[in-house]
């Protein structure tokens, strides 16, 4: 019979009931946490996608990157896991962005954002960082001290404070990315190229100076993901796979050019796969999960809020 | 055309030969001494080729760099002694990126382009399945340094062994015992969803029914999870051991969740240091495994009387008593798996000796030489200790450890004997014809 | 079809049958591997070079071939020959199934989709263990691999064999495929690929079109998945992950894609790149990284693409 901890006071008959609620509880939190992952991960790419509609394969890899500055800055900074925290925070977007400008002069513009040819150029940028990454920080999993620990001792389990804390954070992040899109000079010039580009052209908006700003705040984004979550993950050369996924697909779901989309993609995603596992074995889950994305995008494709380019 | 003019007696005729040997006796004499006596006798200076199989790059990184270090280092040793069979040894290494296609590949390329005569230390066990049969339908001795049970279950071939390293059925089931006897009966188990985690489960499973305990719950974690919290509430509240096998970098992530969960007070925890080879005990957000236990191959902590082959090994492999790295503390080793490379190497400069291995030609009576080794005895040579082949299923057998972490150290609590981890053979590979 | 034409691709078979003799032991392994891989390219290249459409998840196709023939071979009882055509019925059907949904979604949404099937794939391998071993694999032993083709006993341990086999094989792929591109159903689906409302105005069913070329693309990946399990005797979860749905598009794009040898060159090319480089580094793949990024630069349509576009405007 599945208990929580031991020594629970209430009798068996009821426990099974009373069982479930706890269960139900922790998934929750749990899904909570893993939708601001999804969405703090997915939102520098909503950006990126949705604007330049260029497939950027190396995503992923500038959020590995932005996990192992995390754990390097940290080393570097003396002084505790919450100096450190703070310092990676400016240190990792700034890397990260520089990173991205980069490769935005001397490679995506040069062959002008054409999609195939995107492609095979980040899956070559992403091989060159992974490598770089193992040969500079190593082969193993790299642990990150959150800034701060504080554990919540619920009744039937304890839960990280860190993790609600980031939480919190994504709703902030997000707000303000909303904001600046919607209520900023910045953010209209973006939405206005995203929405055409050649009629952009001919108000006079430097289109390429803008898809440059935006991969780079895109990369930065994610660099700033990265530091917030890698203190409940682990920092690792080969972690960047799963955050592109898993960033496609709540790009896709929520809509191109949408974050809105993004946001609420991302919350289903993170508190479905969370209840779904409650009632199924973990692998059963997460095939139907996978299956549930692929009859959404069959039946919807343009996604829950998606806005059509022209 | 004879010129019968010229008869010279046979006796007195100087051939070629005769004289080649002269000279060679002569040139031998003056090189006759302790340390030449062994050059002389070579049949070439040629030096035997070994393949290593490494992953360089791919998930088992971190293994590959220790791997690489440890072989190395017995290769260097082996040489300053003379080599194998007078020959010096020549490592060629090649990365299969942790793959099994690459694997293979790099299988046929130790055979056909560097014309290796044996190849050796793959540790991931889906690497090994892909690559085996190659090694096989090439007749090329294939020595892995694993863990896996896969040698020893007959699914692989004749050409296959692994001499260096216990498997992971005898590892597991030496265990059951100490675990029943000293933190309890009812065990829950947590391992990741794949092969690896299955034999744990099966082998396991059955090894403490045998000592009148059970598995009171089983939680297979999908290998790609990244959180772990929602599979402890699974955890039944009367379980009285924590079984924990997880593999991958989520495992610090599993730990630091399973401390948020339980806080203070949890069932006793008995893991497998697999989870955290080349981790740090004393990593941020492992301090809730302290007074939690440790199946260990080969403690990294050397304790306070280590034998003098621990010692040895320790200094010329470079790791400190820790088993961390003597140039950076906070590398630390993957010490209960790279001496299997150590040991492997030794065993192959046996067997090849002992089949006076000349060449390619002889790899038959190289592999019958290897089948035949018994008892290993615990020395400079082999320094986790004496150990016992079973020439018929090609693989080792040897003592397992438990440690305590106190401190963020691995003490030493247990050392089974060989005979504890002892399984009946599931097949004979000298009935395979060669 | 032209002289040109079949002079050429019949000249690239013929070499590489020739090459067998002029190599060494080692390139003959390395090019029968080449040569299976490039069958599942070329499929690959049916749907993403001519009609346009970019699959994610190519690697379930491979994965249902390999599975069927190794499965087949090891608990049906199958002989080898059976073993594969099974296979390449399993394949069709799968494909044919799969398309049917897949195929209502356009564009990235075609991506994920394909993408995501192709994980819950690599999902079932691994929930369905029991069976499949999961990462672990299955090995298929010799005796699994002897049979009788016409009387003669044949080992597909063999390495002669084994290129032979390999090499007929891609033959009648690259045949196969040129006289798709060449016919009608390849013309349509480049003008889908160039205009799909144009195509679809001008009467032609265009679902119709994209499934043949679909259930095509699958059915060749299937068989080379098949080929690759029986002729090499192992398959493993690790060949159904995304590495190897991302794998034909890298060797497509490499070669030149929507043209019919460039899969073929693309798959030669990265597994000489990989090889060169680490028989000098331990970072091959970075090396590999910065040749594609240069290859890109120089060469964005592939290296028969860029060859076609400026100087052999024929090469279909």
């Amino acid at each position: 019979m599945a208990g929580l901890r031991p020594g629970h006071p209430f009798p068996s008959c009821t426990a099974s009931l009373l069982a479930f609620f706890p269960h139900l509880l922790l998934a929750l939190l749990e899904g909570t946490v893993a939708a601001a992952v999804l969405a703090l991960s997915a939102l520098g790419l909503s950006l990126v996608f949705g604007v330049m509609r260029v497939v950027n394969v190396a995503h992923g890899e500038f959020f590995m990157l932005g996990a192992m500055l995390a754990w390097w800055v940290a080393k570097m900074v003396p002084g505790g896991p919450a100096m450190g925290f703070v310092a990676a925070l400016i240190v990792a977007p700034l890397l990260v962005g520089a990173l991205a400008f980069v490769t935005e002069r001397l490679l995506l513009r040069r062959i002008k954002y054409d999609p195939e040819a995107t492609i095979v150029a980040t899956i070559g940028l992403m091989f060159v960082i992974q490598q770089l990454a193992l040969s500079v920080f190593g082969a193993d999993a790299k642990a990150v001290s959150a800034p701060f620990t504080y554990r919540i001792a619920l009744p039937w389990f304890g839960f990280s404070g860190y993790k609600l804390f980031v939480v919190v954070a994504s709703i902030f992040i997000l707000l303000a990315v909303w904001w600046v899109l919607a209520k900023t000079k910045w953010g209209l010039v973006m939405r206005v190229t995203q929405f055409d580009r050649e009629t952009a052209t001919a108000f006079g908006i430097p289109v390429n100076q803008v898809y440059s700003a935006v991969f780079v705040a895109g990369a930065a984004l994610v660099a700033v993901a990265a530091v917030l979550i890698v203190p409940i993950q682990q920092a690792h050369y080969l972690m960047g796979l799963d955050p592109l996924l898993m960033s496609f697909i709540v790009v896709i779901i929520g809509g191109l050019g949408s974050i809105k989309g993004s946001v609420i993609a991302a919350v289903i995603i993170g508190l479905a796969d969370g209840v779904i596992s409650m009632f199924f074995s973990p692998t059963l889950a997460s095939i139907i999960a996978t299956l549930a994305v692929a009859l959404v995008l069959v039946f919807r494709p343009q996604g829950l809020f998606g806005v059509e380019p022209r | 055309m004879s010129t019968t003019k010229l008869i010279v007696p046979e006796k007195k005729r100087i051939t070629r030969r005769s004289a080649l040997k002269l000279a060679g006796a002569g040139a031998a004499s003056m090189f006759a001494g302790p340390g030449f006596v062994r050059y002389a006798q070579a049949q070439s200076s040629e030096p035997i080729r070994i393949g290593f199989q490494v992953h360089k790059t791919g998930i088992g990184a971190a293994y590959g760099k220790w791997y690489g270090q440890t072989t190395d280092a017995a290769v260097k040793l082996i040489n300053e002694a003379g080599g194998i069979t007078g020959r010096p040894v020549e490592i060629i290494a090649e990365d299969d990126a942790t793959d099994p296609g690459r694997g293979a590949e790099v299988v046929e390329k130790f055979a056909t382009q560097h014309k290796c005569d044996v190849a050796f230390g793959t540790l991931f066990s889906h690497v090994v399945m892909g690559s085996a049969p190659r090694a096989g339908e090439l007749k090329l001795p294939y020595y892995v340094v694993s863990e896996g049970h896969h040698v020893a279950s007959g699914k692989l071939n004749r050409y296959t062994f692994q001499p260096g390293i216990t498997d992971v059925r005898s590892q597991v089931i030496s265990m059951a015992p100490w675990i029943a006897k000293n933190l309890g009966k009812k065990v829950t188990m947590i391992f990741p969803d794949f092969a690896f985690g299955y034999d744990h489960r099966d082998y396991f499973s059955a090894a403490i029914k045998a000592q009148g305990g059970d598995v009171n719950a089983l939680i297979p974690i999908p290998p790609t999870e990244t959180t772990f919290s929602r599979y402890f509430a699974q955890i039944p509240a009367d379980t009285e051991v924590i079984y924990h096998v997880m593999v991958g970098p989520a495992v610090l992530t599993f730990v630091k969740e399973l401390g948020e969960f339980y806080g203070g007070s949890h069932p006793p925890l008995f893991g497998f240091i697999d989870s955290l080879e080349s981790v740090s005990l004393k990593s941020p957000g492992l301090e809730f495994l302290e007074g939690s236990y440790f199946w260990e191959a080969y403690p990294r902590y050397a304790g306070a009387k280590p034998t003098e082959f621990d010692t040895f090994y320790r200094g010329k492999v470079g790791v400190d008593q820790y088993g961390a790295s003597v140039s950076d503390a906070n590398d630390v080793s993957t010490y209960s798996h790279m001496f299997g490379c150590w040991e492997t190497l030794y065993i192959i400069k046996q067997a090849m000796e002992a089949a006076g291995y000349k060449g390619p030609d002889d790899r038959a009576k190289l592999i019958e030489a290897t089948e035949a080794i018994t008892t290993i005895p615990e020395g400079n040579e082999h320094p986790q200790g004496d150990k016992i082949f079973n020439g018929k299923i090609h693989q080792v057998f040897g003592h397992q450890n438990i440690t305590q972490v106190k401190g963020g150290v691995g003490e030493l609590v247990y050392r089974t004997t060989i005979e504890e981890g002892m399984y009946e053979p599931e097949a004979d590979y000298t009935k395979m014809a060669l | 079809m032209t002289a040109r034409i079949v002079l050429l691709h019949g000249a690239m078979i013929l070499a590489l049958f020739v090459a067998q003799f002029v190599v060494s032991d080692y390139a003959v392994l390395t090019i029968t591997r080449i040569m299976v891989l490039a069958i599942y390219a070329t499929g690959y290249n049916i749907l993403f070079g001519y009609a346009g459409l970019l699959s994610l998840g190519h690697a379930m196709f491979f994965a249902t071939g390999l599975y069927a023939a190794a499965l087949g071979v090891t608990r049906l009882g199958l002989a080898a020959p059976e073993a594969l055509l099974f296979a390449l019925v399993c394949g069709i059907v799968v494909s044919f199934i799969i398309g049917l949904i897949a195929l209502r979604a356009t564009g990235v949404a075609f991506m994920i989709v394909t993408l995501m099937f192709s994980q819950a794939a690599f999902l079932t391998i691994l929930y369905f263990g029991d069976i499949t071993r999961g990462d672990e694999g299955i090995v298929i032993k010799d005796d699994q691999r002897v049979f009788s083709l016409l009387g003669t006993p044949m080992n597909l341990a063999d390495p002669v064999l084994r290129y032979n086999i390999a090499l007929a094989f891609l033959a009648v792929a690259i045949v196969l495929c040129l006289i798709v591109v060449r016919s009608k159903i390849g013309h349509v689906l480049v003008a889908i690929r160039e205009n799909e409302n144009r195509t679809a105005m001008l009467g032609y069913d265009v679902k119709r079109y994209k499934l043949i070329a679909f259930v095509l693309s699958g059915s060749f990946a299937a068989f080379a998945g098949a080929a690759y399990a029986l002729l090499f005797a192992y398959a493993g979860s690790t060949l159904a992950s995304i590495q190897y749905s991302i794998n034909p598009l890298l060797w497509t794009l490499l070669g030149g894609a929507a043209t019919v040898l460039g899969p073929v060159l693309g798959t030669a090319m990265m597994f000489l790149l990989v090889d060169f480089a680490s028989s000098f580094t331990s970072a091959s793949l970075l090396f590999v990284g910065v040749v594609l990024i240069l290859l890109v630069l120089f060469f964005p349509k592939g290296i028969l693409g860029t060859i076609r576009q400026r100087w052999w405007r024929w090469l279909p």
